[in-house]
């Protein structure tokens, strides 16, 4: 969620600057990614162009004269919209502009230049939020621009940024009012009122619409009726701050929904009137239902979609995206306002298949009803002030929602047992207060009523967070927990048996379980059923090893690649695989050997065979097998393994390794010994 | 007689000089000391000497035949030393050749970090447990009150094998089973290292991982407790001057949530590239267990609290040996391994 600073500060003071306030959010829990200006750019000014002429020696390059108040700039310029007259805005010489550009007097084809006309593009606007007049030349200011003052601020583009990473809980703050709760409770500022304030005439839209809801994924749904809106450009706050906050501006009807949703958390969807009809119908899709989308791509839908329909056909995908036939276009004149709140589950699991949106995001984690109240006013308040819009008297009402307020009971004793504190009552009295949660105290029970903003909020733990949080979590002293005294257990054998390995001079390796289906049944003649992912990365790592030889193999083959020839590691691992229905888990040793095992002048020894069965039986004596153990052969062998140079370890007549040579001609050389 | 002895020693000190080998000591000693040798001849002599002259002569004789044992005696462990000497030379070789290599072992970093851990923790009295990787859906999720499509499964994207089995995401999943097998519902006091497996993979991110999780249960568990136990575990494996932060968070398993910050340890909390500028840098997450998880799990959260903790242990591993790309412990270059063959440096 990117916080506008000029957004919040409609709702909450804030003398800090964006750096600190994100740092002292990231304090009580909300961590962020960024914090910047929205233009960050320096030593800029508004200029008006006194003189614009040809440059002698160029086809496209301009001499201009720009005065900036205290002085008149030659700056020569290679937009072809600079002319005489136009207020623009200037770099000076040593002004920073985004992509690390300094601006120095220049001298360009003998002519000097003292300085830069910009466009909005050179300010650092990413590129989805620029038009196509932005990228075509030097930013035009109106005629009304003051010259010499900061173009910034004129534009009302001097806003500050922080990119927050909220937490799956925190669906209040995807709001710039969530957010300003919050930081009014971290300052102790108040909250102000939202303006929900509008005109009414005299036509009632329960009179002309009706909505109908079929599907218990739909509690509470609200629709308004705007008429005669004027389409046209917002007003710059309204597109700043949508930029602010990483959404494109389309026209002021469309940037009013959007501008709501952030403003209020809930998201809105607007209809044209005339193209919807008299009706809404909010039920679960059909399989194989058809709709085209905004994006006009035609979707198939299934029993697990939300759909809007107009009674006969759908004609939108809840809370996921409008549909193509009744959006709201440059001739709209009547506009209906959807509010409403859908299942979370089921818009997430839509939302997978479409597309993820902010509007998706904010009903999956769920919103508030009474928000939803809410924000349907505050779209008529500013379709009435922005679009001209006259508003039908009435709401149509679905209405199944709780829109209860939680009270919760907690003592001090609560708190202090769960935090380890010894904090004071009217210092967690006065937390909720700054929270803006209304408590009264009765005997030594505090019974905290919870905003429903607050959905996050149901028991009392949730409540002592609140406390430690806002109180501040380095305040609490760590302590060692007083317990009976006892030495821990461990199973010391997967220890051992590493240290027995690698003081034989093996390598452990760690390896990947996950392998390709096609190596799954080799190097074995166990009865048993290749575990398959359902819905693998990649190919190449799709199924569940059951032996770790492939696992080991490709790790050999790796070093090979890099002309590392002595190989000898292991690893203690696991295999996996599926015998009549149940799934089993078990782990492994697995030890490959190749190249030389000691190296000097006459004195080599490279892995053989023999080399191989030492290490196993070294191992084998080491955990106190000795005795019990012999090499035999088998006659049932993986095709992988040479025939004649094979043995099973048998303990008690029970097989529980194999030793081998490869038959395969790349990995000649390698022996390996494979155990439980 | 004093003459006749007197010649005889002086012809036998020249004899022995004269010896070049053993043999001629040997057949020197035979004729002047042996059974029939000219001094041992003399000694026969004796009877037809006077009285006072025998006891004379007798010490004469006795003290010319021990010099002569004496002398031979030092000639014969010369000559022994000079042919041990000219064997020794014969047999000298270049010690400055190169060695026979033996082969090294060497232990997997991420299982390096693992034992430290565990004997951190077994030292303040925890137990080590294991549990499956191919885990079901209710023991990685459901019962760490994370129901089906809930948005937080969001930030585990899963493997699944099939609807309700899956590679645990979480060496979480541990905790549920450990509650659920403690049947008296008694105190819990384990870590868990292992490895857990999501849908990402980059250079920061493996689809494979490890991670450790502890759990500590009993009466009167705190946050106090959390931080406390924490401090000491990062201190022990980190350094003793790690600084700890720690930041309400969000995980649905806990209540309240940390995520745990320790100060950068390349640049001292000052800023550098490794901890972005911020001084910090992020390691574990942590809480004191949701009263649902205990509940769903047989305990009964009035009773008891508890608090648990994990942390990826490829980062540690990362940040303890100066490895920049994750991808280095699963590729396991022999050169790379060859690295982790020695003690760490106390």
């Amino acid at each position: 969620m990117k916080l506008s600073k000029n957004f919040v500060k409609d709702y909450v003071d804030i003398d800090v600057d964006i750096e600190t306030l994100a740092e002292d959010m990231t304090r009580v829990g909300n961590e962020y990614d960024s914090a910047e200006k929205l233009i960050n750019a320096t030593k800029l000014i508004i200029g008006e162009v006194l003189e614009c002429e040809m440059h002698p020696d160029s086809d496209h390059l301009h001499i201009c004269k720009v005065n900036i108040g205290k002085e008149v700039l030659d700056i020569v310029c290679g937009a072809p919209n600079v002319r005489k007259g136009l207020k623009v805005i200037v770099a000076q010489v040593g002004a920073q502009l985004p992509g690390g550009i300094t601006i120095k007097e220049g001298n360009i084809r003998g002519k000097k230049s003292n300085g830069m006309m910009c466009s909005i593009e050179e300010l650092g606007l990413e590129s989805k939020f620029l038009k196509e007049e932005d990228k075509a030349g030097i930013h035009e200011l109106p005629a009304n621009a003051p010259v010499g003052e900061d173009p910034i601020k004129f534009m009302e583009m001097d806003d500050e940024i922080a990119d927050f990473e909220l937490t799956a809980n925190r669906g209040d703050l995807l709001s710039i009012l969530g957010m300003a709760y919050e930081l009014g409770a971290i300052y102790d500022r108040p909250v102000k009122e939202i303006d929900l304030k509008h005109g009414e005439i005299e036509e009632d839209v329960n009179d002309s619409f009706k909505v109908e809801v079929n599907t218990e994924n739909c509690n509470l749904f609200l629709a308004k009726k705007a008429l005669n809106v004027t389409i046209k450009e917002s007003p710059a706050f309204i597109k700043n701050r949508l930029i602010a906050s990483g959404i494109r501006p389309i026209n002021n009807v469309v940037d009013i929904s959007n501008y709501v949703m952030l403003e209020v958390g809930q998201p809105l969807h607007f209809y044209d009137a005339d193209r919807l009809g008299s009706k809404i119908e909010v039920r679960m899709a059909k399989n194989n239902e058809k709709l085209t989308t905004l994006d006009n791509i035609e979707r198939t839908l299934d029993e697990d979609d939300i759909v809007i329909t107009n009674g006969t056909e759908a004609i939108g995908l809840a809370g996921v995206m409008g549909g193509l036939s009744t959006e709201v276009e440059e001739d709209t004149k009547n506009i209906i306002i959807e509010s409403a709140v859908f299942d979370g589950v089921k818009i997430r699991c839509t939302s997978k298949k479409i597309v993820r949106s902010e509007a998706s995001n904010r009903f999956e984690k769920g919103l508030d009803p009474n928000r939803t109240y809410m924000a349907i006013e505050r779209a008529c308040t500013l379709l009435e002030k922005y679009a001209d819009a006259k508003i039908a008297k009435g709401t149509v009402v679905y209405d199944k929602a709780d829109k209860q307020e939680k009270k919760i009971d907690i003592t001090i004793e609560n708190i202090n047992n769960l935090l380890g504190t010894e904090i004071p009552q009217e210092e967690a009295l006065n937390v909720f207060r700054k929270l803006g949660f209304k408590y009264s105290v009765n005997g030594n029970v505090i019974t905290v009523t919870v905003p429903t903003r607050r959905m996050d909020i149901s028991i009392k733990e949730d409540l002592i967070e609140e406390v430690g949080r806002i109180y501040g979590v380095d305040n609490i002293e760590g302590k060692l927990p007083v317990l009976e005294a006892r030495t821990g257990k461990y199973d010391k054998s997967a220890r051992e048996i590493r240290n027995k390995m690698i003081g034989l001079g093996l390598n452990e390796v760690m390896s990947y379980i996950l392998i390709n289906d096609k190596e799954a049944k080799k190097f074995t003649t166990d009865n048993f059923e290749a575990i398959k992912l359902l819905d693998p990365l990649t190919e190449d790592r799709n199924t569940l090893r059951y032996s770790m030889i492939p696992s080991l193999l490709k790790i050999y083959e790796y070093n090979l690649d890099r002309n590392n020839k002595d190989v000898s590691i292991f690893e203690i691992g696991k295999g996996f695989g599926k015998v009549n229905d149940d799934y089993i888990e078990e782990e492994k040793l697995c030890v490959l050997m190749s190249g030389k095992y000691y190296e000097g002048i006459g004195n080599t020894k490279n892995v053989d065979f023999y080399m191989i069965k030492g290490v196993a039986e070294e191992l084998l004596e080491y955990l106190g097998y000795n005795g019990r153990y012999s090499f035999v052969r088998n006659s049932e062998l993986p095709k992988e393994f040479h025939p004649g140079q094979t043995a099973f370890i048998s303990i008690n007549n029970d097989i529980v390794g194999i030793i081998r040579k490869s038959t395969s001609k790349r990995n000649k050389r390698r022996c390996i010994y494979n155990g439980n | 007689m004093k003459e006749q002895i007197a010649k005889i020693k002086e012809s036998a000190f020249a004899e022995i000089q004269n010896c070049k080998t053993l043999q001629e000591l040997n057949d020197v000693r035979i004729k002047y000391l042996g059974k029939k040798g000219e001094l041992t001849g003399l000694l026969k002599g004796m009877k037809d000497l006077s009285a006072e002259e025998r006891p004379i002569i007798g010490a004469l004789v006795n003290e010319v035949r021990n010099n002569l044992e004496t002398k031979i005696k030092e000639n014969e462990e010369a000559m022994q030393e000079q042919a041990l000497n000219e064997k020794l030379e014969k047999e000298k070789i270049d010690i400055t050749l190169p060695s026979t290599k033996i082969k090294r072992g060497s232990k997997h970093p991420i299982n390096r970090v693992i034992e430290e851990i565990e004997d951190i923790f077994v030292s303040m009295g925890y137990d080590v447990v294991n549990g499956p990787e191919l885990e079901t859906d209710e023991y990685c999720f459901e019962r760490l009150n994370l129901p089906k499509g809930h948005p937080a499964r969001d930030m585990q994207d899963s493997f699944y094998v099939d609807p309700e089995h899956l590679l645990r995401t979480q060496t979480s999943a541990v905790q549920a089973r450990v509650m659920m097998d403690n049947s008296e519902k008694g105190p819990i006091k384990v870590i868990c290292p292992g490895k857990t497996y999501r849908r990402d993979d980059d250079a920061t991110h493996s689809h494979q991982f490890g991670q450790v999780e502890g759990l500590l249960i009993d009466k009167n568990i705190s946050l106090a407790d959390l931080k406390g136990t924490l401090e000491v575990f990062v201190r022990k494996m980190l350094g003793e001057n790690s600084k700890l932060r720690f930041r309400p968070s969000y995980f649905p398993f806990t209540e309240p949530s940390y995520e745990v910050d320790v100060s950068c340890f390349k640049c001292g909390g000052k800023g550098c590239n490794l901890c972005k500028q911020t001084g910090w840098i992020e390691i574990l997450g942590s809480g004191m267990v949701h009263p649902n998880v205990l509940k769903m799990n047989g305990y009964d959260p009035e009773k008891y609290t508890g608090f648990a903790f994990g942390t990826g242990l490829d980062r540690l591993a990362m940040f303890k040996y100066g490895i920049t790309d994750i991808r280095y412990f699963y590729t396991n270059d022999v050169r790379f391994l060859n690295q982790f063959d020695r003690k760490d440096v106390d």
